[in-house]
């Protein structure tokens, strides 16, 4: 279990100046956030700190989403440490861009917290907006709580700018449940982040060697610099779980891209990612009174994912469910079909829990009823949660 | 040469030279930032670009943002250099218009020059907002019916240190508001009216002097605006009396694109141009 360390400071903080304090300690060059429910919070105690030169940094208060990830990537080319902050809406507006820095494989680390998507309106939150960028070259992680909120953020400084990596991070945490949630929180004394944060090494403004960065390619090259980018993803597992063990010796807290929870001897096994893991728990604690011997396999890195890990888990299981909270539509939950993808040809059935969409509210009795049902051969291959 | 001879522009385009005698000014401390446009094209693939400064290829929409960041973090390693968007008139004035209001709204210290070939020619000449009234297009076939976005009016409105028009027919014009522009701190704005023969459908020969009676019909004024200060440059000083200015047709017959032009919308076209220089008059005083 998790021990503390006598290096941290104990705080009360909501999600987003959590957050928010772990940028200040990274010292980031260049900041460029857009508002947007629920992350405004965070931009604001950003502009607190750079106002009040906690942070020296420039904030760049931009007109859009698209010019804040494209300001900070222009800024991340030049040699600075850059952040970003956005969700939902916000997110997808910048998706051209985030394609864009993920294609050049540039350092930078964006927090995410997670919205519905519109239409129709909701503020609330699922994880949609997070998982729908898997695709775009960049790693992405997720938090269950503000603690791991905090201790993710500068991870992911580490892991992005790591010479073996060298890709965007995303850090994903579900709004209003994190993000204006006060929890305990433990963080570093600043000094020790300074040691677990170097100053970034990575440039490719150099005017004695001018280069020309993202020009067209011809196909040749792009397929390389596409095979580059997927090895680089394979690299980054065991960069983030060596990051995980580095933080765990500073923090007492460890990390990697998975957690178990009561997985070894667990005949069923639930699936999740993100706050609602510790609803979760609370359910497999309860069916294992009931005699029903449950588990769970947590998901913090969502890209790349840990396949390998999930194979493993789930290969000892009688029953898999996975709780979802997003959506590919014509197809099934998106993090059931990872798990499903990374489970093939094992002959275990992993069924779909579908909820919390737009805020619908999910708790512990949700999933205790499911893995109940599992247990007895009475879940569904899909559920929702309605 | 700061831009090396033997890339991909069509034959005569200005482009090269544009950008040639812009890098002359602001030296090898120079980064450009392109967005989708005619220069992303002229500016090489992954094998090799023609420029002796870096470039950052951007996204369409992106460039004044890309800039800003750039801009910021060489500040902050303490790297004295010039930050150049280089954009077409799309790029400009149609889908990156909100990031490059927002950069001049926030003064970044960056100089921005469209060159205006008024119309998306890389992907073969559409419309854009900054296509003149009257001019074919692959998607204005029989003739755009709108008007010229005015954008370095625009970008003047946002109250940036400086703006002005320039041409590649009048080359010490444009070095020296690059010159100038260099030397001021906070945004600076630079349109380049450039031609582009196959889109414009004049002769490539004649890019210089299609260049040149833009500039002596009024049609393309050549000014500055330095702190709201108002001055009209070069050529352009001696054109307020109409009699002194050449008729429009003279540049419009020129050009393909004007070729099916009624009598009545020339007619159109110079009361335009001379309301414009109307107002000329009354702003120089």
């Amino acid at each position: 279990m998790q021990r503390t360390s006598t290096r941290n400071i104990v705080k009360a903080m909501v999600g987003n100046h959590a957050v928010a304090y772990a940028v200040m300690q990274a010292k980031p060059q260049v900041l460029a956030v857009y508002p947007i429910t629920p992350q405004t919070t965070m931009l604001e105690k950003l502009s607190e700190y750079v106002d009040s030169g906690k942070l020296k940094a420039r904030m760049i208060r931009v007109e859009s989403e698209h010019s804040a990830m494209a300001s900070i990537y222009g800024a991340a080319l030049a040699g600075a440490r850059v952040f970003t902050a956005t969700a939902s809406q916000g997110l997808l507006y910048m998706t051209e861009m985030i394609y864009w820095a993920g294609g050049q494989r540039v350092p930078i680390v964006a927090a995410v917290a997670t919205r519905a998507i519109a239409s129709p309106w909701s503020i609330l939150d699922d994880h949609q907006d997070f998982v729908s960028k898997r695709d775009a070259i960049w790693i992405q992680m997720m938090a269950e709580n503000v603690q791991e909120a905090y201790d993710l953020t500068l991870q992911a400084f580490r892991i992005s700018e790591n010479p073996n990596v060298l890709l965007p991070v995303m850090m994903g945490f579900d709004g209003f449940i994190l993000t204006h949630t006060m929890e305990r929180v433990e963080v570093l004394p600043d000094d020790v982040v300074d040691s677990f944060l170097p100053p970034r090494e990575f440039n490719l403004i150099d005017f004695s060697d001018p280069v020309g960065i993202g020009p067209v390619a011809t196909p040749d090259d792009y397929i390389f610099f596409r095979h580059q980018a997927q090895k680089a993803m394979e690299r980054a597992k065991a960069v983030i779980d060596q990051v995980g063990r580095e933080f765990e010796e500073l923090a007492g807290r460890g990390y990697g891209s998975t957690e178990c929870y009561l997985c070894d001897d667990a005949e069923y096994l639930v699936v999740s990612m993100g706050a609602w893991t510790g609803d979760a728990r609370v359910a497999v604690d309860r069916v294992r009174e009931k005699g029903i011997r449950a588990g769970l396999l947590k998901i913090r890195a969502f890209r790349p994912f840990p396949k390998e890990v999930v194979r493993n888990v789930v290969r000892k299981a009688r029953g898999v469910m996975v709780l979802d909270r997003a959506v590919s539509y014509g197809s099934g939950g998106v993090l059931g079909i990872e798990v499903k993808s990374a489970s093939y040809g094992l002959d275990v059935p992993i069924h779909d829990v579908i909820g919390g969409l737009g805020g619908k509210d999910v708790r512990p009795m949700h999933v205790e009823k499911a893995l109940e049902d599992l247990a007895v051969g009475a879940l569904e291959e899909e559920r929702w949660l309605l | 040469m700061m831009l090396m001879r033997g890339n991909a522009a069509c034959p005569g385009c200005p482009i090269p030279r544009e950008l040639d005698a812009l890098l002359e000014v602001t030296g090898e401390k120079t980064v450009l930032v392109v967005p989708a446009s005619c220069s992303t094209v002229i500016m090489g693939d992954s094998r090799g670009m023609p420029s002796r400064v870096p470039v950052v290829h951007s996204a369409f929409a992106a460039s004044p943002a890309i800039a800003s960041g750039l801009k910021s973090a060489l500040e902050a390693r303490g790297e004295k250099a010039t930050v150049v968007v280089w954009a077409g008139d799309g790029g400009t004035g149609d889908i990156g218009f909100a990031s490059l209001s927002g950069a001049a709204e926030r003064n970044e210290d960056i100089l921005y020059v469209c060159y205006d070939n008024e119309a998306y020619m890389n992907t073969g000449i559409q419309r854009s907002g900054l296509t003149p009234f009257g001019a074919w297009t692959t998607t204005t076939p029989s003739g755009k019916r709108e008007w010229k976005k005015p954008v370095p009016q625009l970008i003047a409105e946002h109250g940036v240190p400086y703006v002005a028009t320039a041409s590649i027919a009048y080359l010490f014009d444009y070095q020296a508001k690059v010159r100038k522009a260099k030397d001021i701190t906070g945004f600076r704005y630079i349109h380049l009216l450039s031609p582009c023969p196959p889109g414009w459908r004049h002769d490539s020969s004649l890019t210089v002097e299609v260049a040149k009676l833009a500039v002596e019909t009024g049609i393309w004024p050549l000014y500055e605006i330095e702190r709201g200060k108002f001055r009209l440059t070069s050529i352009s000083k001696t054109l307020t009396d109409k009699k002194k200015r050449k008729p429009v047709t003279e540049y419009l017959k020129l050009q393909g694109r004007f070729a099916n032009l009624t009598q009545e919308q020339i007619k159109e076209i110079q009361d335009e141009v001379d309301r414009m220089w109307d107002e000329f008059s009354k702003l120089e005083g």
